[in-house]
């Protein structure tokens, strides 16, 4: 006899109807960018011989870590994703990828990533990945987000970690240049999510984040914003002095670093309506700009002395 | 979205098994790459593909 009368339960099993484009949206492919940018600096700052196929590894190694990240944040935030604009049209709000399925694909790239790194590459690498996924989904997104305003300063550390990762990959070690390049990210981030907060402060606020400007206020942010920024300049024109990267570094980063800190006291000063609004959008659209600069300068570096070592 | 629940079991829409085909197809090409991946670079390092230094 059967115990489960099987024609009085209507089986009614969810089948997904996710395509690739979901589950590539779920890795969060702009941040991924940045970070594949970050990372192929410090890989190709490192000294010494890399052959082209592990450098490649360890490249996709570390996209991927950071895409599973992404997918694991994506998975635990799946409910103040919903609530804000920025964010509501993300793959689980919308309904088409479930948040266990989330979870599965973002676990699955993220030991995938990690023992792929360090097989083929090193295990030293591959356990910088592993800690900065760790620290980007536990520390940052489950502990410190909806916690305390200081969210993204201390969360920073994870989106400053790649081009470590790429530096130890390549050599096994730590040394001071990758930490500057650390340093450079990690200053970066406040004033870069600071000015996204600004115009964006609604859409925290509805969703019970604690960002900066919805604790402590918006002129409250625009003074920690100018404060980082000042940090920010000074640690990244910095190198050059140090003797760690070259002139052209340096001048760039003068000539970028003034644009920055001209935005900051503009955003800083102007504090009403539809310009300070505008000052604020302009900010953190430069604060992309300035990364992207410093970085591909010390990459143009690097290949012109290798291409033209005499000249340089 | 579910599938419509058939005595025979349950048969998937056009949509559904478009969706799936398509990520079948995506983790085919993920396991392709790391096959190669792993192929690869045990040519490059050769014998010193068993040194893995920490």
């Amino acid at each position: 006899m059967s115990v489960v009368d099987h024609n009085a339960i209507e089986l009614s099993p969810r089948i997904s109807e996710a395509d690739v484009a979901d589950y590539i949206a779920l890795l969060k492919p702009r941040v991924m960018s940045l970070v594949i940018f970050t990372a192929l600096v410090g890989l190709v700052l490192a000294p010494g011989h890399f052959h082209p196929v592990l450098a490649f590894t360890s490249i996709l190694c570390i996209a991927v870590g950071a895409g599973a990240s992404g997918a694991l944040n994506m998975w635990y935030e799946s409910d103040i994703d919903a609530k804000m604009t920025r964010t509501a049209n993300r793959p689980i709000p919308r309904g088409r990828v479930t948040r266990p399925e989330a979870l599965t694909f973002g676990m699955t790239l993220a030991f995938f990533s990690v023992m792929t790194l360090g097989i083929l590459v090193n295990w030293f690498a591959g356990g910088l990945l592993a800690f900065t996924i760790f620290f980007y989904v536990v520390i940052y997104t489950m502990a410190l987000k909806r916690w305390t305003a200081q969210n993204i300063v201390i969360g920073g550390a994870a989106g400053a970690l790649p081009p470590v990762v790429a530096w130890a990959a390549a050599t096994g070690s730590l040394s001071i240049e990758p930490l500057l390049l650390f340093l450079i990210i990690f200053f970066w981030t406040p004033p870069h999510f600071w000015a996204l907060a600004l115009f964006r402060s609604d859409d925290y606020a509805r969703a019970g984040v604690p960002m900066l400007p919805v604790v402590a206020g918006p002129d409250a942010t625009r003074l920690q914003i100018l404060l980082y920024t000042l940090v920010l300049v000074a640690v990244a024109f910095a190198p050059w002095p140090l003797g760690y990267f070259d002139a052209v570094y340096g001048v760039t980063s003068l000539v970028l670093g003034g644009v920055m800190l001209a935005l900051a006291i503009n955003v800083y000063r102007r504090r009403e309506g539809s310009e300070a609004l505008r000052a604020t959008r302009k900010l953190f659209a430069f604060s992309i700009l300035y990364l992207f600069g410093l970085f591909a300068t010390l990459l143009l570096e690097v290949v012109a002395h290798a291409v033209a070592p005499s000249i340089w | 979205m579910a599938g419509k629940q058939e005595p025979n079991g349950i048969v998937l829409t056009e949509a559904q098994k478009k969706s799936r085909r398509q990520r079948s197809i995506a983790i085919a090409l993920a396991l392709g790459v790391l096959v190669v991946l792993f192929f690869a670079v045990t040519i490059v390092k050769g014998p010193a593909v068993l040194v893995r230094p920490m």
